[in-house]
């Protein structure tokens, strides 16, 4: 599958909500998983990246080179949001962004709900590596790029520091 | 097209961002990287620009750099190809100002095995108590414990703060 890099527009298009998980989802979460293994050492993917505008993402960290906190290989349907605690700056780069990195604030903490391929529905808590890149997907979905909340690498003094436990 | 890297230096003063970007993308330049900052009562550019081999830059810039004062410096850029690295450690250094931190911290840093990618330092504080604080990042070579070893055997006097980055890619 194709990975859609910017200045592609569509890439800043919102997605739709999934109404039903057929085959046809279930067929395109297997080609996205793949689109996913195929980059290098993505840890997550949205569906947009490989146009197709429905509220889906996969995000697994729990294969990283220096171990972080994770729920394992998480496919998310219709995610959502609840709620954010805490703030943390930390470099990102992205399939759709190849060959630059950026500094990215994000909450620290955050709250989920969505459903899997099961059709089960999910509420957990998600906290630093695994929240960012959570948080990064789903700006995806909404047509967001890192590229829209980067932050200068000279304004990074110190604080990282201050929201260390 | 080639490659350079150009160094332009003078006082600062309005608009020298814009005539030297505005005279170089009428000759058909086209800017990549570029750092520019204010560095006390000068300003600095440092730009990497793609050209065709035809075109003489001291010559587009001539007129620029006489009417505003600016020192030009010249490089060609050997290797038009090369990936940019992503630096995997970032360290911040600060305390009470006094000669040799930078010397200090990079020689432990570089033989720890420490490649900067990116450095920037400033001082704060007051006139009478001035603070020197340093940031760089950079790919640990040796690993990243060669280069925290290397950090806790510097003089107490100075905070110094190592961080894996860890980069996301999404």
């Amino acid at each position: 599958m194709e990975i859609l890099t910017y200045p592609d527009q569509r890439l800043k298009q919102i997605s739709e909500s999934v109404e039903s998980i057929d085959k046809d989802v279930l067929n395109f979460i297997h080609e996205l998983e793949q689109a996913r293994m195929a980059g290098p050492g993505a840890v997550g993917i949205a569906a947009p990246q490989v146009n197709n505008f429905q509220r889906i993402v996969i995000v697994d960290v729990s294969d990283m080179r220096k171990p972080v906190d994770n729920h394992g290989h998480l496919i998310m349907i219709n995610p959502e949001i609840a709620a954010w605690d805490g703030m943390h700056m930390g470099r990102e780069g992205c399939l759709s962004v190849p060959d630059f990195t950026g500094n990215v604030i994000r909450a620290e903490k955050i709250k989920l709900n969505y459903m899997d391929e099961t059709g089960e529905t999910h509420e957990f808590e998600s906290s630093g590596f695994e929240a960012r890149a959570i948080q990064h997907e789903l700006d995806h979905l909404d047509g967001l790029l890192f590229l829209d909340r980067l932050v200068s690498r000279r304004s990074d003094l110190f604080k990282r520091k201050n929201y260390k436990k | 097209m080639k490659c350079s890297v150009l160094t332009l230096v003078g006082a600062d003063q309005a608009g020298i961002v814009a005539a030297v970007t505005d005279a170089l993308y009428k000759q058909g330049c086209s800017l990549a990287q570029a750092s520019m900052m204010r560095l006390g009562a000068n300003f600095a550019i440092m730009l990497r620009v793609s050209h065709d081999e035809a075109k003489d830059l001291r010559n587009i810039l001539s007129e620029i750099c006489e009417n505003m004062s600016l020192h030009l410096h010249i490089d060609e850029d050997v290797d038009t190809d090369v990936l940019r690295p992503d630096p995997d450690v970032q360290v911040t250094v600060y305390g009470a100002d006094r000669n040799g931190i930078v010397a200090q911290v990079t020689s432990a840093l570089a033989v720890a095995g420490l490649n900067i990618i990116d450095l920037e330092t400033d001082l704060g504080g007051t006139k009478d108590k001035p603070i020197y604080i340093m940031t760089l990042e950079g790919l640990a070579t040796k690993g990243v414990e060669s280069l925290q070893n290397a950090l806790n055997a510097l003089n107490s006097d100075i905070e110094v703060n190592l961080d894996e980055i860890n980069t996301l890619r999404g």
